[in-house]
């Protein structure tokens, strides 16, 4: 894609599950009083931060991987139009079907009437973000199709009617404790003597799994990479319950973002070393499955691969934010991020949650319908740091706090401050006049060293929590132009 | 580059950032005695403001071009610019061109790229450019410190403040728990974010209490007024000193710890 088109017309953006109803302050605010929450994460997140920085020092090539994994990202992009034609014509010649989604509605659709085509009422599902943005397991439902997530953390968030709160690891805001009582609460059949022993608990889940395994007719999965050469598919787990579903029933459904597309195999090697190292912290992840077209007499008899835009293209026309197109969704962000590991995912009310899902949820939905998620980071870096594909989260949210205030949306008294300010600070004389204004808060701190903690609004959201220092009888400035005599 | 004090005509300008010229004073004035001391010779231009980094990182990037203007032309012709502030050198030399770019400024951007190829954040200016560890600075304190996020990250400091810390005299430098997480400061992210900010915040109380240190420092002013205004509010008998001050505090004049 040699030329951008920002702004330009008609690219719709995306529907679906990418963002909720209240401002991300709030929702924080509200997710930052459950202790037991904070506890379960801030564990989560501290031990497989831990395992992921061991075996990515291992490594004495990461950063030229980390570089790699970006140049095919951006390659791969730039001729994103082209690989996926060819993707969709090696699918076809291998016996598979190729459907194109606009959006979330267009994707339920299609996979609804291919589910219903079937005859069949209920779906076992790989664990997949595509699926989990566009709400098909609400849409099968309302179609009369029962959809069974079969990824053990999948599994207690459905059972637990809950949603999901991590990338990676979607019941990662739960305990042990926690996940007993919803499997002996919500699980049909479970002994009654079950323990929170971990082991015991994957057991009951194993059980549990295995009827619906063997008696399902349609899988639903997604997709990690589909490779256009040859038009195969890859998804890469731990569990090997996605091999169970990618290999078990008649038909096959795989719904994938278009961005999931990688021209060669070779381009495949790069980040089948730093997906696992990223996600789970592992060197190599247990299962690792591709699968072309159909094969007669082995796995499904049917394949169907739905490309989802759901507003894909309207972010590639994002000179900066197209870079979020990049993520292979390991999670390594959500992981290190201190914002994430307080407010935990929920907060951010959109299936992509953590410094990516805050630059990829506005993308997808347009700014407009996210508008507080780009600020809801303090800009630290530590997720650039660590993503496996270089992708400058803070710098994308930078530009899209920049979309946010050139629409035209944010308050008239902050646009006012902020250019009222500007004009000050490019006038250094007036910007002298008003840093001496700045000294009547010494008034008000009436000798103290600190301002008093009842403060209007704005202030009062930092003396809430935080003293605010008096301002000195002096700036360095001016002092240093008196006893100095400087002019430079 | 050669540095040579006086006698070779190099001169640094001391960029003192808009936080530490209105609300830390102390640090730009230890910045400026620490570098005399060292040799060089100080001059502090009179039409310096800010970088622009607070606008940029909120949104107003159409708003920074004239502050990015004024500051490059506060600064044109210094052979050397340091500030006391890993937060602004690293907008002065990863944002101040893009934003003139954007703007469509190509002389701005090329100006800007040019003078941030010659700004160093103070730790960076004295290893890098002095190739001092030493700087002759005594402060018997117990000491921990919090690599702000900026300087760590963007700037890539490295451990440059902490090996000009450990060759203090009397200092004694006590690790800080989890001092790579941010403080939630994030510019106004503390506002905007204020429940999140604060609870990131007393996480990083809870480390710097830990260490029984009679100081916390750091090489960014607007993180320690952060920290600081947290472990007042505690009334904690932690306080927070500027990196600066305490690479400038010597035996002859003793600096106040706190």
């Amino acid at each position: 894609m040699s030329r951008t088109f920002l702004g330009m017309p008609g690219i719709p953006h995306g529907t679906g599950d990418l963002g909720g109803e209240e401002p991300f302050p709030r929702s924080a605010a509200r997710h930052l009083a459950d202790h037991q929450m904070r506890a379960n994460l801030a564990g989560a997140t501290g031990t497989i931060r831990a395992k992921r920085a061991s075996v990515v020092s291992e490594l004495p090539d990461w950063e030229q991987l980390r570089e790699s994994g970006r140049a095919v990202k951006e390659a791969t992009m730039a001729r994103l139009d082209e690989h996926l034609v060819e993707l969709e014509r090696r699918v076809t010649e291998r016996g598979g079907t190729v459907h194109w989604a606009r959006d979330a509605t267009e994707a339920n659709r299609i996979v609804t009437d291919l589910v219903r085509a079937t005859g069949a009422e209920e779906v076992v599902k790989v664990k997949s973000m595509a699926t989990q943005e566009i709400g098909l397991n609400e849409a099968l439902e309302e179609a009369g199709v029962t959809a069974w997530e079969t990824d053990l953390a999948e599994l207690i968030v459905q059972l637990g009617d809950d949603r999901p709160s991590h990338i990676l690891v979607p019941a990662i805001h739960r305990n042990r404790a926690e996940i007993r009582r919803i499997f002996l609460e919500t699980m049909p059949g479970v002994d009654p003597g079950l323990t929170d022993d971990p082991r015991q608990l994957a057991m009951a889940a194993r059980a549990y799994l295995r009827q619906r395994f063997l008696r399902a007719r349609v899988a639903v999965s997604g997709a990690n990479f589909a490779v256009a050469e040859t038009g195969t598919l890859a998804v890469v787990e731990s569990e090997g319950n996605g091999r169970m579903c990618l290999t078990l029933p008649d038909t096959l459904i795989t719904v994938m973002g278009i961005e999931k597309t990688v021209p060669t195999w070779r381009d495949l090697e790069v980040f089948l070393q730093t997906l696992p190292r990223s996600s789970t912290g592992e060197r190599m992840n247990p299962y690792t499955s591709t699968w072309t077209g159909v094969t007669p007499g082995d796995g499904p008899r049917e394949f169907h691969l739905v490309l989802l835009d759901n507003g894909r293209t309207a972010a590639l026309a994002d000179p900066t934010g197209r870079q979020a197109l990049h993520c292979i969704r390991c999670s390594a962000c959500l992981n290190v991020c201190p914002v994430y590991e307080r407010t935990g995912g929920h907060a951010y009310g959109s299936v992509y949650p953590g410094p990516i899902g805050a630059v990829l949820s506005p993308q997808l939905t347009g700014v407009a319908a996210n508008p507080s998620l780009p600020y809801a980071s303090t800009l630290c870096g530590a997720c650039y740091e660590v993503c496996p594909v270089a992708i400058d989260i803070p710098s994308i949210l930078v530009e899209l706090r920049n979309q946010q205030v050139e629409s035209g949306r944010k308050p008239s008294a902050e646009r006012a401050a902020f250019g009222a300010v500007a004009q000050l600070m490019s006038r250094p004389r007036l910007w002298r006049s008003a840093q001496r204004l700045t000294r009547l808060g010494r008034l008000l701190a009436r000798g103290r060293a600190t301002l008093p903690a009842a403060l209007p609004p704005p202030l009062s959201r930092w003396t809430r929590t935080r003293d605010l220092p008096a301002p000195p009888r002096e700036t360095f400035t001016e002092r240093w132009a008196r006893e100095r005599g400087d002019r430079a | 580059m050669t540095v040579d004090g006086r006698g070779a005509g190099m001169r640094v300008s001391l960029f003192a950032t808009c936080v530490v010229d209105t609300m830390a004073p102390r640090a730009a004035w230890a910045t400026a005695r620490l570098l005399e001391r060292l040799g060089q010779s100080v001059t502090v231009p009179a039409g310096q403001t800010c970088c622009g980094q607070m606008h940029v990182n909120s949104g107003y990037r159409g708003q920074a071009v004239r502050v990015v203007a004024n500051h490059v032309r506060a600064f044109e012709g210094a052979d050397a610019v340091v500030a006391p502030s890993g937060s602004c050198v690293a907008s002065i030399r990863h944002q101040q061109a893009m934003v003139a770019r954007r703007a469509g400024d190509e002389g701005l951007a090329r100006a800007a790229e040019e003078l941030a190829s010659r700004t160093y954040e103070l730790s960076q200016f004295l290893v890098d450019v002095l190739g001092v560890e030493d700087v002759g600075a005594s402060y018997p304190h117990r000491v921990t410190y919090h690599p702000a996020c900026h300087g760590a990250r963007v700037l890539g400091l490295g451990d440059r403040q902490l090996r000009l810390l450990r060759a203090v005299r009397g200092l004694e430098l006590v690790e800080l728990p989890g001092a790579d997480q941010c403080c939630g400061f994030g510019g106004t992210f503390a506002l905007k974010n204020a429940d999140t900010s604060a609870a990131m915040l007393s996480d990083k109380l809870a480390s710097i209490v830990s260490t029984r240190a009679e100081v916390c420092t750091a090489g960014d002013a607007s993180c320690l007024m952060h920290i600081g205004g947290g472990l007042s509010r505690l009334r904690a008998a932690t306080g927070t000193v500027h990196l600066a001050e305490i690479l400038a505090a010597t035996d002859d004049a003793k600096e106040a710890a706190t």
